[in-house]
């Protein structure tokens, strides 16, 4: 049985357009960015809409749920082996993560996750993923 | 051979049958941000308001880019972080030239070079900095109100940044999905470092110059699940040139005549995460472009200098060039289809980034040389492609799993 993955993560750095996002992971909510003009969800989220280029983009509580698109175990690494990877959202977006609470065996591509906020050093949490 | 100093040149530069920017290229859109203190908006907000600016005043659409030009104020990945802000899915052409505060003027210069060659159709050139909000300062100037806790860098990066990302396993990333796909297996990708280092073997100045198995390769250690130890390219310090010239100045020269043919060039970006596919990387778009300009197929090319940073970079890079159909690229790499006299599409002859020499994390120059030791007849005797009179040269820089900026080069041997 392999140890579960931990990884410290750096303060996450936060502009005027990630703001609402972090304040909002410090209560442990999980925002995504919605276009109105064009209805499609983005990933990273930002003001204009990637997808139409509108500047009406609303923010949007989502339950951080999705599936691993793809994803690798770094052995190379002073603190320990971590998993980085891509989990597709229900909402659509695909975003970068790391997989958290699973062992460096036990991940698939495929399998469900769901978020969960990880304390940073000295910063906003940061969203990670756990199997469900 | 000299040609006489610039005074000499200059006038023959502007003379004769030379193409000339002069009536090929129009400025029909133009926007000045009516901000002149911006608190609450950041530099990336800015360039892509300006960018919208400047599209309405000319009727078009963010879609209708194909040529994007951007200077150091722009925050991010050379001009890939701003066009995967805006969302520019169709940017073919990129310039990134810094003179400073003249970059613009540079760039409206570019721009019309670009768009007479036919390699882009509507140039946006976009400017943004926030200097009294402790923005990005282009040059180090200004003073500015520090901004709380908040940063003004690259849009993408606290979303990214934390997560550990490095080359060795955004590009892991990449080869797990692309085994997901399409059964793709370790084994394989042992392949391209075994051709690698039966090339590096005859090179003298290889960082590696070991011949290795395809069981070295799976018993090294595990690095990026699925890459091992010897699935990664060298870090090596070092350099390299290139010379390019005019027909005319080539006609004068001792040296044979490698004559470039067609090329291309594509960001490959997150686009807001839809429909993220990491198992295609930007070769997808600049090597088509590169080959229509040449007027030739993959089954032409004769010698490939494809970049590998890592095995899985070649896997792709050769499935996306049209070498063989996507999902193939694993049995098309197996059994020494790479290795110089032994397969049907020799590799990286001096040893690649992956045995050889990757300078400074970057190996497109590399890609370039070893392409023309081949068309000059001048690669070692032992890897030396018999009449190789069409080369490719093929880079992904960036990250593969990230985003990355696609290069083509194709290049034939005039005799």
């Amino acid at each position: 049985m392999s140890e579960i993955m931990t990884r410290p993560i750096p303060a996450p750095a936060v502009n005027l357009e990630s703001k609402p996002f972090f304040d909002a992971a410090e209560e442990g909510r999980f925002l995504i960015k919605r276009c109105n003009a064009c209805g499609e969800a983005h990933w990273y989220p930002r003001t204009i809409c990637p997808n139409c280029h509108s500047d009406d983009t609303v923010w949007e509580e989502s339950p951080g749920e999705g599936v691993i698109y793809t994803y690798s175990v770094m052995y190379r690494s002073p603190t320990g082996p971590y998993a980085i990877g891509y989990v597709t959202l229900n909402e659509g977006p695909t975003m970068m993560t790391n997989f958290v609470d699973v062992a460096p065996d036990g991940l698939a591509i495929g399998m469900k996750v769901k978020v969960k906020f990880q304390p940073t050093e000295g910063g906003a949490p940061v969203p990670v993923f756990a199997p469900v | 051979m000299t040609l006489g100093g610039l005074a000499g040149y200059r006038p023959q530069q502007a003379q004769g049958e030379r193409m000339s920017i002069k009536g090929k290229a129009y400025v029909m859109g133009v926007y000045e941000h009516p901000t002149r203190d911006a608190p609450d908006k950041t530099t990336a907000q800015l360039h892509a308001e300006s960018a919208r600016g400047a599209l309405a005043d000319a009727g078009l659409s963010f879609d209708d880019v194909d040529g994007y030009f951007c200077a150091g104020d722009a925050p991010g990945f050379g001009a890939m972080s701003m066009v995967d802000y805006m969302g520019l899915k169709n940017v073919r052409h990129m310039d990134t030239t810094e003179t400073g505060g003249s970059s613009y003027i540079v760039h409206l210069h570019h721009a019309a070079q670009a768009i007479a060659a036919g390699k882009c159709s509507v140039a946006l050139i976009t400017l943004a900095g926030r200097p009294r909000n402790g923005g990005n300062r282009p040059g180090g100037g200004g003073g500015g109100r520090p901004p709380a806790g908040l940063t003004d860098g690259a849009p993408e990066q606290g979303f990214e940044s934390i997560y550990g990302g490095s080359t060795h396993n955004t590009y892991g990333m990449c080869a797990m999905r692309h085994m997901h796909e399409y059964g793709t297996t370790s084994e394989q990708l042992a392949w391209i470092k075994v051709a690698a280092s039966h090339h590096a073997q005859w090179n003298e100045h290889a960082f590696l110059k070991s011949v290795v198995t395809v069981e070295d390769v799976l018993n090294s250690r595990m690095i990026a699940d699925p890459l091992h130890l010897l699935d990664c390219c060298v870090v090596t310090d070092g350099g390299g040139a290139v010379v390019v010239t005019s027909p005319e100045v080539a006609r004068t020269l001792k040296r044979p005549m490698v004559k470039l043919i067609g090329a291309g060039e594509a960001p490959k970006l997150q686009m807001g995460g839809k429909g993220l596919d990491l198992t295609t990387s930007g070769a997808v778009w600049s090597g088509p472009a590169a080959f229509a300009e040449a007027g030739v197929t993959p089954s032409d090319i004769k010698y490939a200098s494809i970049y590998d940073s890592f095995t899985i970079t070649v896997l792709m890079q050769i499935e996306d060039l049209g070498f063989c159909k996507k999902g193939e690229g694993g049995r098309f790499v197996a059994d020494g289809n790479l290795i110089s006299g032994v397969g049907k599409l020799p590799f990286n002859t001096d040893g690649g980034g992956l045995c050889n020499n990757h300078p400074t994390n970057r190996g497109g120059i590399t890609k370039i040389i070893e392409a023309v030791r081949q068309l000059r007849g001048e690669a070692h005797p032992k890897v030396q492609v018999a009449n190789c009179d069409l080369a490719i040269a093929h880079g992904t820089g960036g990250s593969l799993g990230v985003r990355h900026g696609a290069a083509t080069a194709i290049m034939e041997r005039e005799s």
